[in-house]
């Protein structure tokens, strides 16, 4: 019988019934009296300097309150990388200023170089385009190759090329790596691009700044994944608030995918502007806008090559990849392409030899950031997509040659060449498990069915490793971070036995509020839904640093069970007392203390209340109250890993790609709620499917964004999506969290674009096609069928 | 979006008045146009609706000659038992756009990519306005262009019903407007093959497919025709040789689907 209740319930989502009923609060329900509204001026070339830009027409107009161009901030501080990273010679990276609005010269479009404030958007909007802004076109920079060949033509002109960093990875293996490719038997070589993707979060970015004359306190309301960290990136680099007098709130926040990490200049435009009108400021972005302006996702080229035996046996993986960073370096534009991609390099493969080059590229368009599995994705494609390639060439099938490589469960943990340690896994079985949902043994005769109505069927797998829970804050700030990458949680309870937990960790989708609360109940053996899990504001929440990279379970999580067993312990100390009892004979569960041995029992809430109404208290031990607080730095990254399949019908004659068939066995470590991470597993292999068939940022060779609306970029919609099979028996709980959890947010998009670009070359490979780059669009495959006859 | 006045006139007459006055432009089902005045792409002084005139509405049929009201929803005619015209219908936009989308707006706009061009050519229907009858023919005048006069507005539309039809759709994968769309017909005066979203010039017909299929209506009568990719539209989406392409599968799999 599953349990109802607590660790391992697939308890409904409590958040989504205010989600659902329209009941949800976002930023843009927000509406503050005195309410103002900016609208930004962007900029419609790529590549140009700013000549003048003339106000004067504008700030005259009906309802315009202010109009701020870029001018009004060279005081104040730039948006900083979060991550230095440092070239392959030990030089520090190329960091040009991000400044609040553009300065001197527009970089991308969309660019925002000046703010109209008003009473009504309308007015506001009005005025944005009276605003004379005499912008002086330059040639756009837009291919990564080219930018690097022609440092003449540069996107920050104070730097000496487009070239952010050329970074090695490991860099000492870089000879080994040589020396062992070029003696190798065999090497597959695979050019391949991982296609540049909008992210398309449901809700639009958003803010509100509010200025208190009165006390000085600056409030922000926004679409944030983490308030802390925005917090600390507005304040303290940009415009220099003292932490104490500015609050960061991000309230319901429609999705965020990576995008609502970083911090944006239109942030410190509404509280700028909140301060010197009195009044608080609004700003909530068009779609047209979000395209144009946020941080985009993945956008690399790359040259894999993997060296092996003529049986199969790995020898050496090396690659050479071009990363755009954009125009301006966004927070963790330089440590997505590096340490959360060329350190995943090996896969789960015993690969001895492992070398990576990236070089970051800026370019004339949108800044390029963490994406739902950032970096990870790139790695996994680069190496799954040159194992099927090798396997076809040295006539090996792809399952016996992933098999041949497996790190073994009797090897961890294991060190790979690229300085990661993975604690656990069991790469056999997950793969086992996918060949079972897939039926795969049933493919050869479905395969002859579809080839009977003219169509040509695939069969695709993958297996893939990602490193969640960042971070070891002393091994990233080691590598480079200026951040810590630890968690918080309190646990606060209240007299009665109900409790609030606040977090460090942002929902914004995941379900935490569910989540979360089962841990507690589950340690406590109180119901759920006597906890509520608080997160997103600042003023109440402890110093974490928010949701990504697939950590608030394994790290927030990991802090919330600390602070819960302090709370527990001291609640212990609390019943000792009250039932007159050692401390050590106190056990609890199903929310009932006992003294061992004996039918002495107090609940809970007797204990909670003996906490706040002290009168038989052990004063002179301990402190009335039952509230602790915790923070978790972990110990190494968790491992997630798993198989998936991907079965395909292409139509010879269109070039369309119908998934028949999609399933996932997925390693999590413990699960929690076993619906929430299914449903998890669902959306990350909808947006990886989208990535793999549909979606892609293009610029042309202006800079102009080619399909910066939905009648142009092509989302995922539920009839391109099959029925998929999930599945996460497979256990090997993470070692070095309480409990064993190891993130599952981000698989589905990283495990499933390899596996669906296996399928269609597998359906293909008659025809002699070897690889087709994402998106695997109708006109593309269709061409790349025309020029294999 | 801009400010812009508004009239919603009771009789195509009354229509026609409101539209001398000013910079005044007809807003039929706005499927179209009122995407754009968002964008702030167009700055209608007056929008003059022709949602309240009644005469505009309805299906009717009459010696095997069926009348479509400009102002009949694409739900409608999706509804209205039509054959292949109805199928076609059926799948334009989203359930939003047909409830408020109408055949009138969708043929006087002639976006290249629209499904109706290519039924209402292939039908040989009869486009009818407040002044005139102008057969299919001489209607569409290339991409976003008719041959309407300036405040010629379509009352009607109307077609023999044809001994079978067929449209095939292939979705351009963001919009889900055609890529490229084929409406196969065997009429009274022959076999008309309409192809939309695939030519520079709009909707057009593939004579030669069409003199293929009046001898042997069967679609390995096409294996043998090729489309030549000049002058079709290239894009992110599909080359000019892709549509090309498209333009004989889809003919094809019309022929067979009559």
């Amino acid at each position: 019988m599953p349990k109802d209740q607590g660790i391992g319930a697939a308890s409904k989502r409590r958040e989504d019934v205010r989600y659902l009923t329209g009941r949800g609060k976002y930023t843009d329900d927000i509406t503050l009296p005195r309410q103002t509204y900016a609208v930004f001026a962007r900029s419609e070339v790529a590549n140009g300097i700013i000549k003048s830009i003339d106000t004067d027409v504008a700030v005259a107009m009906p309802g315009v309150l202010a109009v701020f161009t870029g001018d009004d901030f060279t005081e104040v501080g730039g948006n900083p990388a979060g991550w230095l990273i440092n070239n392959r010679d030990g030089t520090p990276m190329k960091e040009p200023k991000r400044p609040v609005l553009a300065h001197g010269k527009v970089r991308h479009v969309g660019d925002a170089y000046a703010a109209v404030i008003a009473e009504s958007v309308a007015e506001a909007l009005a005025a944005v385009e009276a605003i004379d802004a005499d912008i002086e076109e330059l040639p756009a920079i837009v291919n990564m190759a080219d930018a690097l060949a022609n440092s003449d033509n540069r996107v920050h002109d104070e730097l000496e090329d487009n070239c952010c960093f050329d970074w090695g990875w490991i860099e000492d293996n870089r000879d080994s790596v040589d020396a062992a490719i070029k003696a190798a038997p065999h090497v597959t070589t695979l050019e391949l691009v991982n296609n540049r993707v909008a992210p398309n979060a449901m809700e639009t970015r958003a803010s509100i700044g509010e200025y208190d004359p009165g006390t000085g306190d600056y409030k922000l309301t926004t679409t944030s994944q983490n308030p802390h960290l925005t917090k600390l990136l507005v304040a303290v680099f940009v415009l220099g608030i003292p932490e104490h007098k500015l609050t960061v709130v991000a309230p319901d926040v429609g999705g965020g995918f990576g995008s609502k990490i970083y911090h944006y200049g239109e942030e410190a435009l509404v509280l700028s502007a909140a301060r010197k009108l009195g009044r608080p400021v609004k700003w909530t972005a068009t779609r047209s806008e979000a395209f144009l302006a946020d941080a985009h996702g993945r956008d690399h080229v790359t040259k894999i090559e993997l060296a092996t035996e003529t049986d199969g046996t790995f020898i050496a993986i090396r690659t050479d990849t071009m990363a755009n960073v954009g125009a301006y370096l966004s927070n963790f534009s330089t440590a997505t392409p590096t340490f959360l991609h060329g350190t995943l390099m090996a896969g789960n493969y015993r690969v001895p030899n492992v070398y990576v080059n990236v070089k970051t590229v800026f370019t004339n368009t949108a800044p390029v950031d963490a994406y739902r599995g950032a970096g990870r994705p790139e790695a996994t494609f680069s190496i799954e997509r040159v194992i099927d390639k090798c396997a076809r060439e040295l006539g090996i099938d792809p399952v016996s040659i992933r098999r041949k490589n497996f790190i073994q469960p009797d090897q961890f943990p294991y060190t790979t060449p690229v300085a990661l340690v993975y604690d656990t896994g069991n790469y056999d079985a997950t793969l086992d498990k996918v060949l079972e949902l897939s039926d795969v043994a049933g493919f050869a005769a479905r395969k002859a069915e579809s080839t009977s109505r003219g169509k040509l069927r695939g069969l695709g797998l993958n297996s893939y490793i990602e490193a969640c829970g960042i971070a070891p804050s002393n091994l990233v700030g080691q590598l480079g971070s200026r951040v810590g990458l630890y968690d918080a949680a309190t646990v606060r309870v209240n007299p009665t036995g109900n409790i609030s937990v606040m977090v460090g960790a942002h929902s914004h989708g995941q379900g935490h509020e569910t989540s979360f609360a089962q841990v507690v109940a589950d340690m406590i053996g109180i119901p759920e839904e006597n906890i509520d899990i608080v997160h997103g504001d600042t003023s109440k929440i402890p110093f974490g640093m928010g949701t990504y990279g697939s950590r608030s379970l394994a790290v927030c999580g990991s802090a919330m069970v600390k602070a819960t067993e302090k709370v527990i312990a001291k609640a212990k100390k609390i019943a000792a007392h009250m039932m007159e009892a050692g401390e050590g004979d106190i056990e609890l569960a199903d929310g009932v203390f006992t003294v061992a041995g004996t039918d002495k029992t107090l609940e809970w809430g007797a204990v909670t209340l003996g906490a706040y109404v002290p009168h038989n208290y052990p004063l002179e031990e301990i402190e009335p109250g039952l509230e602790e607080t915790a923070f978790y730095d972990p110990a190494n990254f968790t491992y997630p890993a798993g198989a998936y399949t991907c079965e395909v019908e292409v139509d010879p004659e269109t070039g369309k790609v119908e998934i028949c068939s999609f399933s996932a066995a997925d390693d999590f470590g413990n699960i929690i709620n076993p619906m929430i991470v299914e449903g998890q597993v669902h959306g990350g292999i909808g947006q990886g499917i989208g990535q793999a068939l549909l979606e892609h940022a293009v610029y042309d060779s202006d800079g102009q964004m080619l399909n910066g609306s939905y009648m142009d970029y092509a989302m995922p919609r539920a009839t391109d999506m099959p029925f998929y099979t999930v599945d996460q028996s497979c256990v090997t709980p993470c070692t070095h969290n309480p409990l064993g959890v190891k993130g599952c947010g981000e698989a589905g998009a990283i495990g499933s674009p390899p596996a669906v670009v296996n399928a269609v070359v597998d359906a293909l490979s008659g025809l002699g096609v070897t690889h087709i780059d994402m998106p695997l669009s109708p006109n593309r495959v269709w061409s790349a069928i025309q020029a294999a006859k | 979006m801009y400010a812009f006045e508004f009239e919603k006139p009771s009789t195509v007459a009354e229509a026609v008045a409101a539209l001398n006055s000013g910079e005044a432009q007809i807003l039929a089902g706005g499927q179209t146009l009122i995407p754009t005045m968002k964008q702030r792409l167009a700055d209608p002084g007056k929008l003059v609706s022709l949602s309240g005139i009644a005469e505009l509405s309805g299906i009717s049929e009459e010696g095997g000659v069926v009348t479509i009201g400009a102002g009949t929803t694409h739900t409608e005619v999706a509804a209205a038992g039509l054959g292949a015209l109805s199928a076609l219908a059926s799948d334009i936009g989203d359930p939003a756009v047909r409830n408020r989308g109408t055949i009138g707006g969708s043929l006087a706009n002639n976006d290249p990519s629209a499904d109706y061009p290519a039924g209402i050519l292939a039908l040989g229907a009869t486009i009818v306005t407040n002044s005139r009858e102008i057969p299919a023919d001489d209607f569409f005048d290339g991409m976003f262009t008719t041959t309407l006069e300036e405040g010629e507005i379509i009352t009607a539309v109307k077609f023999s019903l044809p001994e079978a039809a067929c449209y095939q759709k292939f979705e351009q994968p963001a919009s889900r407007f055609a890529l490229v769309g084929v409406f196969v017909a065997k009429t009274a005066n022959g076999v008309c093959v309409a192809a939309t979203g695939a030519s520079e010039e709009g909707v057009h017909h593939w004579p030669a497919a069409e003199k293929a299929l009046n001898a042997n209506f069967s679609a390995s009568a096409l294996d043998d025709l090729s489309v030549s990719p000049d002058g079709m539209i290239s894009d992110l989406h599909g080359t000019a040789e892709y549509r090309a392409n498209l333009v004989k599968v889809l003919a094809k799999r019309a022929v067979a689907g009559c």
